[in-house]
C-alpha cells in the first residue's frame, strides 16, 4: 500500500468518526426531495433544529463546498478526498447540508474569475448558507441566445443604471441577490458588450413575479429592473467581457443538470420501479421500450464516470459536457413517459399512489429546454467539437 | 475497479497497432482481399503474433503477453477501425480464454500455439440463425471411452481457416465443449458466401470420434470454460464494432466538412449538423460501456455479463446507427461498391448477429437488471 492509500484511509476513518458524531440522525434518511433540501439565505426558515444544526457544523468543516479554498469557506480538498467525503455521506444517508445556484454556479465563476476581495466577500456567505442567489441570464425573445440580452446597464458615474427584464429565473422571488448579464455597449458585437453583474434584490427598482407552469408549481419567475443602482465594484472579471463568465458558468450549469440524471441513473433499477408500478412489467411493448432505456441509462451513467475519471486525471471535459446535458436529459424524459405508462390510471392523478410522479414527469420537459436546449447542445457538439463550419 | 480511462500501457498499444495497421491493413486492403477472393492474410496474421496480440490474453509461461481484455479491446478497436480481417477475436480472444480456464498440459501448448501464431480457432456454437448455446442439439453420444459426433454448426466464423474448432455439442447430462482438429474424419466444411466477405462456414459432423482427451473441461459441464470464453468474444467484439462506427464516422464527418452543395460545405446544414453530433454523442457513450466490459473482464469477470451484454447492445446499436448514417449523409456515392462505407455496413450486420444481437443481450441486460 502506498503513502497516499495511507493518508487517504486516514482520512476516510476521520471523516466516518466525524460524520458519526456530528450528523443528527434525523438527517440520515437520504431524503433529497425538495422537502429535504436547504437553499439557506437571509430569509430562510429551516423546517427544523436538526436541519439547522448539520448546516452549521458542515459549514464549519468547509463541507459544504468542500473542494473551495479554506480561506473562502470551504476546505481545500482535491477530488479523491472529496469523493471520500461523498462516499461516506451516501453511505450514512446523510442529506446534503445546503444547496444552492451559490453553490453551483456563482461560486465556480468567481473562482476562476473573480477578484480577491470579491471572493473574499461574497464566497464565504455562500458556503455558511447566509446568502441565497439566483440567476439572471434569459430574457423574453432571448431563449437559448443568451448573448442577445438587451437588459442594460448605463454608466452613471461609479454605478450603473440598469434597465430591463429577465424571465426563468429559478427562485428570484426567495433569492438575496442575482448574478446577471447585462448590456453596457450596445455598439459592439453581440458577445463583447456583455458584463456579468451582482446584483442585490432589496436594491429599489427590481421586483419579481411568479410563473406557473405546466407541472402545477415552478420555481421560475421573471424579474424587472428599472432604473436600478449598481456599483460597478459588482462588475465580475471586465467590463464588456462577461461572456467568458457566462461561458465558464454554463459549463457548471449543463454539468449539474446531467448529473441531476445522475441521482436516477445511478439509483433504483427501472425495471423495479415499473414493476411495481403495473405488478411485473408484463407488456411486452413497454417492457421492450424499458430495457432499452436502461441500456442506454447504465451507458451515459458509466459515461459520466469516465468524464469523472477524466477530470480526476487532470484532463477536462470542456465542450464533451454538452453531450452528457443531451444525452442525460433526454433519457429522463424517455424514462419518465414509462414511468408514467407503467402507472397508468393511477400516474394521472396529483397526489396519488405515484406521489408526485406527474409534476415529476412535466417537469423533465424543461430539463431539456432550461440551460441550453438540447438542439443548441448538439450544435455546440458540432461546431466545438467536430469541427464542422458554423 | 480501475478507472475508465486507458492506461499509459493501453495508449501506447493503441498508438502502435493504429500506426501499424495504417500502413499494413488500410481499408484499401481488406478490398484487396475480397477482390481477390480471399477471407485469411496470412502474412499479417504472421505480424500480429509477431508484435504480440496474438497473445494478448495468453499467460505469459505459456509465451503469451498477457496483457488481458482492456487490451484485447483497444487491438478489437483498432482492427475495426479499418476492416482488417483477422481471426483475431475467435482465436486469440474466445479460443485463448477458454483453454485458459483449463490447467492441462495440452490446454497450454495450445495456448502457446496461438500466441506463436501457428494455429487458428473456429467456434462451432450455433445451429440456428440465431444465437443461442442453450438450444444446441448436435449429439455427442457416449461410444466406449469416447464419444461420437453428430449434427451441424452453423455461422462457424473463420471455420474455413481453421486449424482446429471447439464445439459445443449435448451430452447425456448437459452440453459439453470439444476441442478437435478441423481435418477430423466425418468433419465436413462449407465456406458460406458471407455479405461481409469474411470466412464463415457450415460444419457438419458425421460420426465424428472424439476422446475424452478432446473435451475441454469436463463432461456435461462446457458453460465454466465456455460463458467466459464467450464474454470474452462479446466484449471484444463490441469493441470491434465501436473501432467500425469510429472508422464509419471519420469518413462521414470528413465528406461532410469537404463536400460541397448549392456553394455550400454541406457541414454547414444544421440538419446534418444534428444528426452527426447525435451520431457522436452515441459513439463516446457506447466507448465507456464498452471501456467498462474491458475492465470488468479482467477485475471481475465472475460478474461480467451485465457490463458485457451491456456494450454488447449499445456496441450493435451504435454500429446500425453509424453506417446508416454514414450511408445516408454520403448520398448516393454511399451506395457505390467503389466507395468504402458499404464494407462498413456489411460488417456491421455481421458482427450485430455474431455471438448474440440486441435482443439477446438486452434480454440479458435486463435479467441483471431483475426485469
Amino acid at each position: 500500500m502506498s503513502m497516499s492509500d495511507d493518508a487517504l484511509n486516514a482520512f476516510r476513518a476521520e471523516v466516518r468518526t466525524w460524520l458519526e458524531e456530528n450528523c443528527p440522525q434525523e438527517m440520515r434518511d437520504g431524503a433529497s426531495g425538495e422537502d429535504a433540501i436547504v437553499w439557506g439565505g437571509r430569509n430562510w426558515k429551516f423546517k427544523s433544529d436538526a436541519q439547522k444544526l448539520w448546516l452549521e457544523r458542515m459549514a464549519s468543516k468547509g463541507w459544504t463546498v468542500p473542494t473551495w479554498p479554506v480561506e473562502y469557506g470551504g476546505a481545500g480538498l482535491d477530488r479523491a478526498h472529496h469523493k471520500i467525503l461523498l462516499d461516506e455521506m451516501r453511505k450514512m444517508g446523510a442529506r446534503v447540508p445546503l444547496q444552492s445556484f451559490g453553490i453551483w454556479m456563482l461560486g465556480p465563476a468567481l473562482l476562476a474569475f473573480g477578484s480577491h476581495e470579491q471572493k473574499l466577500q461574497y464566497l464565504p456567505p455562500i458556503a455558511r448558507g447566509e446568502v441565497r442567489w439566483c440567476q439572471g441570464y434569459s430574457e423574453p425573445g432571448a431563449g437559448s441566445d443568451l448573448a442577445s440580452v438587451q437588459t442594460k446597464a448605463e454608466s452613471d458615474g461609479d454605478h450603473y443604471i440598469v434597465n430591463g427584464q429577465k424571465i426563468w429565473t429559478s427562485y428570484a422571488d426567495k433569492a438575496d441577490c442575482i448574478f446577471a448579464l447585462v448590456r453596457t455597449d450596445r455598439d459592439a458585437p453581440k458577445h463583447l458588450g456583455i458584463t456579468f453583474l451582482l446584483i442585490d434584490m432589496e436594491t429599489p427598482g427590481v421586483t419579481t413575479k411568479p410563473i406557473r407552469l405546466i407541472s402545477g408549481k415552478s420555481p421560475f419567475c421573471e424579474t424587472f429592473f428599472d432604473d436600478v443602482r449598481v456599483p460597478k465594484a459588482n462588475v465580475v472579471g471586465t467590463e464588456n467581457r462577461g461572456w467568458d463568465v457566462a461561458k465558464h458558468l454554463l459549463t457548471h450549469e449543463r454539468e449539474m443538470i446531467s448529473g441531476g440524471g445522475q441521482g436516477l441513473l445511478g439509483g433504483r433499477p427501472l425495471g423495479a420501479v415499473l414493476s411495481e408500478q403495473d405488478g411485473g412489467l408484463t407488456d411486452p411493448v413497454l417492457r421492450a421500450e424499458a430495457m432499452a432505456c436502461e441500456i442506454d441509462a447504465l451507458a451515459v451513467a458509466l459515461t459520466l464516470e469516465r468524464y469523472k475519471d477524466q477530470a480526476e486525471s487532470g484532463g477536462g471535459v470542456g465542450d464533451a459536457s454538452a453531450m452528457l446535458k443531451y444525452a442525460g436529459t433526454e433519457l429522463n424524459k424517455r424514462r419518465h413517459e414509462l414511468m408514467m405508462s407503467a402507472g397508468g390510471a393511477d400516474a394521472l392523478i396529483w397526489d396519488g399512489k405515484h406521489d408526485g410522479l406527474a409534476a415529476d414527469w412535466l417537469r423533465t420537459k424543461a430539463n431539456s429546454i432550461e440551460g441550453g436546449t438540447s438542439e443548441v447542445m448538439l450544435s455546440i457538439i458540432s461546431r466545438r467539437v467536430l469541427g464542422l463550419p458554423a | 475497479m480501475s478507472t475508465l480511462l486507458l492506461t499509459e500501457d493501453e495508449t501506447m498499444l493503441q498508438d502502435a497497432a493504429r500506426g501499424f495497421l495504417d500502413g499494413a491493413a488500410p481499408v484499401s486492403h481488406f478490398r484487396k482481399l475480397r477482390d481477390a477472393g480471399q477471407t485469411h492474410d496470412a502474412k499479417l496474421w504472421a505480424e500480429m503474433a509477431q508484435m504480440g496480440w496474438t497473445g494478448v490474453l495468453v499467460p505469459e509461461d505459456a509465451g503469451g503477453s498477457d496483457m488481458g481484455h482492456a487490451a484485447a479491446a483497444v487491438l478489437a478497436g483498432e482492427l475495426g477501425k479499418t476492416l482488417v480481417t483477422s481471426p483475431f477475436i475467435s482465436t486469440a480472444v474466445i479460443a485463448a480464454t477458454a483453454l485458459r480456464q483449463v490447467a492441462t498440459d495440452r490446454a497450454r501448448d495450445a495456448l502457446a500455439a496461438i500466441a506463436d501464431g501457428s494455429v487458428i480457432y473456429g467456434l462451432a456454437v450455433d445451429e440456428g440463425a440465431k444465437h443461442d448455446p442453450d438450444a444446441t442439439q448436435l449429439e455427442a453420444k457416449a461410444d466406449g471411452n469416447g464419444f461420437r459426433l453428430s449434427g451441424t454448426k452453423g455461422f462457424v466464423v473463420d471455420g474455413s481457416n481453421a486449424d482446429r474448432l471447439l464445439v459445443l455439442a449435448k451430452t447425456d447430462a448437459g452440453l459439453t465443449l470439444f476441442d478437435l482438429p478441423a481435418d477430423r474424419e466425418g468433419i465436413t466444411r462449407t465456406g458460406q458466401n458471407m455479405v461481409d466477405a469474411r470466412d464463415a462456414a457450415q460444419v457438419t459432423f458425421d460420426n465424428v470420434q472424439a476422446t475424452g482427451d478432446d473435451v475441454l473441461g469436463s463432461v456435461d459441464d462446457a458453460m465454466t470454460v465456455l460463458k467466459p470464453a464467450l464474454e470474452a468474444g462479446q466484449a471484444a467484439l463490441s469493441a470491434e464494432m465501436l473501432g467500425l462506427s469510429a472508422g464509419a464516422f471519420a469518413m462521414t464527418v470528413g465528406y461532410l466538412k469537404e463536400r460541397k452543395q448549392f456553394g455550400v460545405e454541406i457541414g454547414r446544414f444544421q440538419a446534418l449538423q444534428h444528426r452527426a453530433a447525435h451520431l457522436w454523442s452515441e459513439t463516446e457513450i457506447t466507448l465507456s460501456a464498452v471501456r467498462h466490459a474491458g475492465r470488468k473482464l479482467d477485475e471481475d469477470p465472475d460478474n461480467a455479463t451485465l457490463a458485457v451484454s451491456l456494450a454488447k447492445a449499445r456496441a450493435t446499436q451504435t454500429a446500425k446507427l453509424a453506417v446508416i448514417e454514414g450511408v445516408q449523409m454520403h448520398g448516393g456515392i454511399g451506395m457505390t461498391d467503389d466507395f468504402d462505407m458499404g464494407f462498413f455496413m456489411k460488417r456491421a450486420r455481421v458482427a450485430t448477429e455474431w455471438l448474440g444481437d440486441y435482443g439477446y443481450h438486452a434480454a440479458k441486460v435486463a435479467a441483471a437488471r431483475g426485469f
